[in-house]
């Protein structure tokens, strides 16, 4: 069919028109809504509490989707929605990596408050269109898709009978449909899901991104917490927005050669350091593989090991310069997801050949591999063959399902495969042994249909431990062990069980186990710069407040400490090296050449700290939030098997010895079985120790709930917030 | 200490001549966003090669954040 017939069996029912408006200091000071249910399409006021508390981007999402929403609303209840919202400072051109959206919603897989940062066109098309923010709200009675068109300043929503529902075909479609030529594809950008998100809890979204080179719409993605579940809930097929074109200074900022100055400076580190550094030109984020391996954090078979060469395998086969030679870098300096990207990480493979599937033997883009795909695809399930993973980044891409959840739930599945648990009567013949690259693949195939095993597995690894036991196939403290879940949501890929301040990394985030509130491994387990408990809780304190204000104002988080300037090691004393002071004040100043709202990083930390203090009080406010749901899997504390306590024994023994008080010659009378357990109870009272310390120095009390007093020193005490906290100070 | 120097608060074997480098590479570190101090003073990255590390000193590498 082509692109004609399917446009023409649009039917259009709703067309909305609006006045132009005007970016001012990086705000339109207006939010679009639009209502599934009801077909209709409004605009709200952005109000000056909202900029000056929630800033924009995940701050403006948690705001509205609070007022919008009750503390019993669920997932899949219409009033849920999914708010996108650029920030302040995307869609400016001149500092790298600030084009990012934040998507905020009701998680289908854990029912808390989730948010996803990802890049590509969309957020800022949206803001020049002329709006802060778009809640997507009810549900259709049909596939629909709503386009946001800034070339004539309407909103509709139209039926989508005929498109594709995956992600790599139908961004390229709407793309075509919504162009007006050639030349006119880079001014449309497209969100989507894809066929898996219809038939699991895991589903994710797609931003596209026009790559003129290349000729295809390029995918990034907001992958974390089934946020594409809810979208192909409401029966939203796509979204689409359309711009006029990129413009200097659309967001009509205070002082662009400020922007400029800065921008350049951080162009010409980029240039000179970035390929002694990081080679995020070359590799993305996948230059860590090897990294993580040597440093004994690459999650391998289920996040037992830290090494490739613990099941005999070589890390070489997925080592960062085989990924690399299958890169295209014909436009290395070029592959940014938004414009004026100088780290240029988004790494694509094209013209791959697909083996299996509905697509097999196309040629097709693929973007990434990025790190955590190819750690959780690869090295988690044990398969080292960096086609398997290209394979099965393309495919969990296009059927709109994260590349993470997957590997930390294949990863699961193939350990409980091998402990007896699962057998191929279960899974429906699926082999699903660690290193078998067919049975993962098959998986992530019957998640798009919904049939077969992929169905349980879709469901996500909380929904598994649970039904496994249920129908007693293994023991249940067991299962609980070795899922690798907390919140509901599935660990990113690194190793945590030597490092106490990064077990808080994951558990107590907001949203569930995801590294991008803190990533403390090196600080702690390696450079030893934070050994006390109250280190560990400062730095679960500043860490995570700095990280959450990337997603406040727009802008990537790699860039600020992915390359480093030449002289900061030798500047800075070694924990301040840490933060990049030059691109902290880089941020403060783009922030306030943006907004005119001039901060200095105390202001920064406390603008986050509002924020993620109110989001701990939502999900408080739905029942979760609580030390208990701070919780985590003994996996990601300790060793669980005999064979993970052997393959590390002397570190262990040692542990016992200048951890635990215990004589040598009394640890060398001890079984395996009674080292664990002596471990299991000194790491697991270790980590109830940190939440003491981290939840004092976050102002919380030893439930993990915001004070008043301490809401009140950071200015979020809202009525309607102290009402949720009040009862339980 | 006789023949041991500490490296990030662990006690490795020292040998004579032992530049940083060979830390390094005893520690299996690397990482390339490094800082690196001997008994408080920091080493230049273009010294790593030649710089030597005397018996008993405090070898601080610290890996500045990267990751996700």
């Amino acid at each position: 069919m082509n692109i004609g017939e399917m446009k023409a069996a649009h039917k259009r029912i709703t067309r909305w028109e609006y006045q132009p408006g005007r970016i001012e200091k990086g705000y339109n000071d207006r939010t679009l809504h639009v209502d599934l249910s009801t077909s209709t399409v409004t605009e709200k006021p952005v109000t000056p509490l909202m900029k000056d508390k929630f800033i924009g981007g995940k701050g403006f999402g948690l705001y509205l989707l609070w007022h919008a929403t009750k503390p019993t609303t669920q997932w899949n209840d219409p009033e849920n929605e999914i708010i996108i919202s650029p920030g302040p400072c995307a869609g400016i051109t001149q500092y790298a990596g600030a084009g990012k959206s934040l998507v905020v919603s009701i998680s289908s897989q854990s029912g808390r408050i989730m948010d996803s940062n990802v890049g590509g066109y969309f957020g800022p098309y949206m803001k020049f269109a002329g709006f802060d923010a778009i809640e997507l709200q009810g549900k259709a009675n049909e596939d629909v898709i709503i386009v946001i068109d800034g070339t004539d300043h309407s909103v509709t929503i139209e039926t989508a009978p005929k498109e594709a529902i995956d992600s790599h075909v139908l961004a390229e479609q709407l793309t075509e449909m919504y162009a007006k030529d050639e030349k006119d594809k880079i001014n449309v950008a497209v969100v989507s899901a894809g066929t898996a998100a219809d038939h699991s809890l895991i589903g994710m979204l797609n931003f596209s991104f026009w790559d003129p080179r290349r000729k295809v719409a390029r995918l990034k993605q907001a992958g974390r917490g089934g946020i594409g579940t809810v979208f192909r809930d409401k029966r939203i097929k796509a979204l689409v927005c359309k711009t006029t074109g990129i413009k200097p200074n659309w967001n009509n900022v205070v002082d662009l050669n400020k922007i400029i100055e800065r921008g350049q400076r951080f162009q010409k580190e980029i240039k000179e350091l970035d390929d002694k550094q990081c080679e995020m030109r070359d590799k993305g984020t996948a230059h860590l593989m090897e990294i993580m391996d040597a440093y004994d954090l690459l999650p391998t078979t289920n996040f037992r090991f830290g090494k490739a060469a613990d099941i005999g395998e070589d890390i070489n086969k997925i080592h960062s310069n085989v990924l690399k030679s299958l890169f295209n870098l014909k436009w290395r300096d070029l592959d940014g997801c938004w414009f004026g990207c100088a780290m240029s990480c988004c790494k694509s493979v094209d013209g791959f050949e697909l083996k299996t599937g509905p697509y097999k033997g196309d040629k097709v883009t693929v973007d990434g591999p990025e790190y955590e795909t190819a750690a959780g695809l690869g090295s988690n399930c044990g398969i080292f063959d960096p086609l398997h993973i290209i394979e099965a980044n393309f495919y969990c891409d296009t059927y709109g399902i994260c590349t993470i959840t997957v590997g930390t739930i294949t990863a699961f599945v193939m350990e409980c495969y091998e402990a007896g648990i699962l057998n191929k009567e279960r899974t429906g013949g699926l082999e699903l042994k660690f290193g078998n690259s067919l049975a993962a693949l098959e998986l992530i195939h019957q998640m798009a249909t919904g049939k077969g095993f992929g169905a349980i597995a879709g469901r996500g690894a909380e929904y598994m431990k649970h039904y496994f036991a249920d129908q007693g196939w293994g023991d249940r403290q067991f299962l609980s062990d070795i899922a690798m879940v907390n919140k509901g949501l599935e660990y990113s890929q690194y190793m945590s069980k030597e490092s106490l301040a990064q077990q808080g990394g994951y558990a107590m985030t907001n949203k569930g186990p995801q590294h991008d509130e803190a990533w403390l491994i090196f600080m702690d387990m390696v450079n030893n710069q934070i050994p006390s408990f109250e280190d560990k809780a400062e730095a679960l304190y500043y860490f995570p407040m700095f990280r959450t204000w990337f997603g406040l104002c727009g802008f990537c988080k790699l860039p600020w400490n992915d390359v480093e300037p030449e002289n900061n090691r030798e500047k800075y004393p070694p924990k301040e090296a840490a933060k990049v002071p030059e691109h902290v004040d880089n941020y403060l100043t783009v922030f306030k050449a943006v907004t005119g709202r001039d901060i200095d990083k105390d202001e920064l930390i406390l603008q986050s700290a509002r924020v993620y203090n109110f989001q701990r009080i939502f999900n408080i406010r739905r029942g979760y939030g609580l030390r208990q749901h701070d919780a985590q899997p003994y996996r990601a504390c300790g060793p669980v098997t005999k064979r993970e306590y052997e393959s590390r024994q002397e570190r262990y023994d040692k542990q016992l010895v200048d951890w635990m008080g215990m004589t040598p010659e009394a640890v060398a009378k001890m079984t395996v079985e009674e080292k664990i357990a002596a471990h299991r109870k000194y790491r697991t009272d270790r980590y109830e120790k940190l939440l003491d310390a981290v939840y004092k120095r976050r102002g919380w009390t030893r439930n993990g709930v915001p004070t008043i007093a301490w809401l009140k020193e950071i200015g979020m005490d809202l009525p309607e917030v102290i009402e949720v906290v009040k009862p339980l100070q | 200490m006789k023949g041991k120097i500490i490296v990030n608060d662990q006690v490795i074997d020292w040998r004579a001549g032992m530049t940083v480098s060979d830390v390094l590479t005893v520690m299996n570190y690397t990482f390339k966003l490094l800082v690196i101090q001997i008994n408080g003073k920091n080493i230049k990255r273009d010294d790593w090669p030649t710089a030597t590390v005397p018996e008993g000193a405090d070898v601080k590498v610290i890996h500045l954040m990267s990751g996700g």
